[in-house]
């Protein structure tokens, strides 16, 4: 595969994303078995493009993050009953409090995508139900503070894995989660049986923070 | 500490979606502080959420959001606050001490009869939260709730019906449950509770929880 096939589209005004992205190895080749049908996808690794905002304050990963990212949030906040100009602007804060919170973000913990979210849920609360969300206190870190790489990975790898589980559920199933998290739930009916794939994922979080308690002590 | 009694997964994805009255938010971030279980569950949901992100359709962006984005970033003050985290001896965790404005000593009691005192914690219309003070083997006057209570212990016990509730443990009590919780002897007892105004929260949970009792 050339990188000319990669299915990422940046202006050459941010710099010429694909090539950017590939220079600095941002790039990672997944393959996913489906159904007997072989897929492979390019996507860049997120997680990556943040660190590089973290260290460098680089406006070139900023822009892949935005470029994915930005659409999504604006997507979710419009779900959530934000209007068009409330979306958009409550879209750009987020990405805003990314970069500035780049430092508290912990690969071990999280994907890109699940920070997103929190971050987007606390600002729809903030600015749509004008409510507060007290947040757990952060665990104690140790001296050795640069997170595992294989803990990131594993843990990246899960979410991607119920990503597609999510992906897999039946629509109706499906859309009740979407509505649990986006939608206003006192509007709508809900009442249904839904399971997910959620015990891998929890004993591999698990087992990530362990390992954290571990180092610690 | 040794926890036996836990939030519930709906309840914990009430709290990930962002649903709950900032009452009951308070109790299961401050229980989630203390407990490593059910933080490394609220990951898990806090993952859906990120799944859900992820899997968004796309709504486009103005055609100056990136320049204006930047535009904010340099715009924001640079500061950036700290996250709250544990301070050692203390007995309130973060969120609970951020709420108090401080630790215990800093907790404004009023007596509300029988050697009990308690604080109303300010929040959102949603639900009430306050902090109770139990003398050790003192039982809670009575304090009938419509739909939901959850009780977090900070310090000390109680008993009641359902079982022993040492610190950190959550009790989930529905208003089926007619419980007198009496403090243990040896210690006072403090806790932190949170009830559901009428109409709101109990029209919210079994909503959210009905779907999900299955995971």
């Amino acid at each position: 595969m050339t990188l000319d096939m990669l299915p990422l589209e940046i202006p050459d005004a941010l710099g010429g994303g694909q090539a950017y992205a590939a220079r600095a190895g941002l790039l990672r080749l997944t393959g996913a078995k489906g159904k007997g049908r072989m897929t492979s996808d390019t996507e860049p690794d997120w997680a990556a493009l943040l660190l590089r905002v973290r260290d460098d304050a680089d406006k070139a990963a900023f822009a892949l993050l935005f470029r994915h990212f930005a659409p999504r949030i604006k997507a979710f906040l419009r779900k959530s009953g934000a209007s068009e100009p409330l979306a958009e602007e409550c879209a750009q804060e987020v990405m805003a409090t990314l970069w500035h919170k780049a430092h508290l973000f912990d690969p071990t913990r999280a994907s890109v995508a699940t920070w997103v979210f929190t971050i987007a849920r606390n600002r729809r609360i903030d600015a749509l139900r004008k409510s507060r969300r007290p947040e757990p206190e952060d665990l104690p870190w140790g001296p050795e503070a640069e997170p595992d790489q294989a803990d990131a990975m594993v843990l990246q790898q899960e979410s991607r894995r119920l990503g597609e589980a999510l992906a897999q559920l039946p629509e109706k199933q499906r859309s009740l989660i979407e509505r649990a998290y986006f939608g206003d739930l006192s509007h709508s009916e809900i009442a249904a049986e839904t399971g997910l794939p959620l015990g891998t994922i929890k004993s591999r979080i698990r087992l990530a923070l362990e390992r954290l308690r571990h180092q610690m002590s | 500490m040794t926890i036996r009694h836990h939030l519930s997964d709906p309840l914990i994805m009430a709290y990930s979606a962002g649903q709950l009255p900032e009452a009951f938010s308070l109790v299961v971030a401050t229980h989630v502080s203390l407990c490593d279980d059910c933080r490394s569950r609220l990951l898990a949901f806090d993952a859906i959420g990120g799944a859900l992100i992820e899997d968004a359709a796309e709504v486009r962006m103005a055609d100056d959001s990136f320049e204006a984005t930047m535009a904010r970033i340099s715009g924001m003050p640079q500061a950036v606050q700290a996250r709250s985290s544990r301070i050692m001896g203390a007995v309130f965790p973060a969120p609970l001490r951020d709420c108090v404005g401080g630790d215990l000593g800093a907790v404004k009691w009023r007596s509300v009869g029988m050697g009990v005192r308690q604080a109303i914690l300010k929040m959102d219309s949603g639900a009430t939260a306050r902090l109770l003070h139990i003398p050790a083997g003192q039982a809670v006057p009575d304090h009938g709730h419509r739909g939901m209570e959850l009780t977090l212990v900070l310090q000390g016990a109680f008993r009641d019906t359902e079982d022993r509730f040492g610190p950190g443990d959550v009790e989930i009590a529905t208003e089926d449950l007619d419980h007198t919780p009496v403090a243990e002897p040896g210690s006072d007892c403090i806790c932190l509770a949170a009830t559901d105004a009428p109409l709101r929260f109990n029209r919210l949970i079994p909503r959210i929880a009905q779907p999900f009792l299955r995971i």
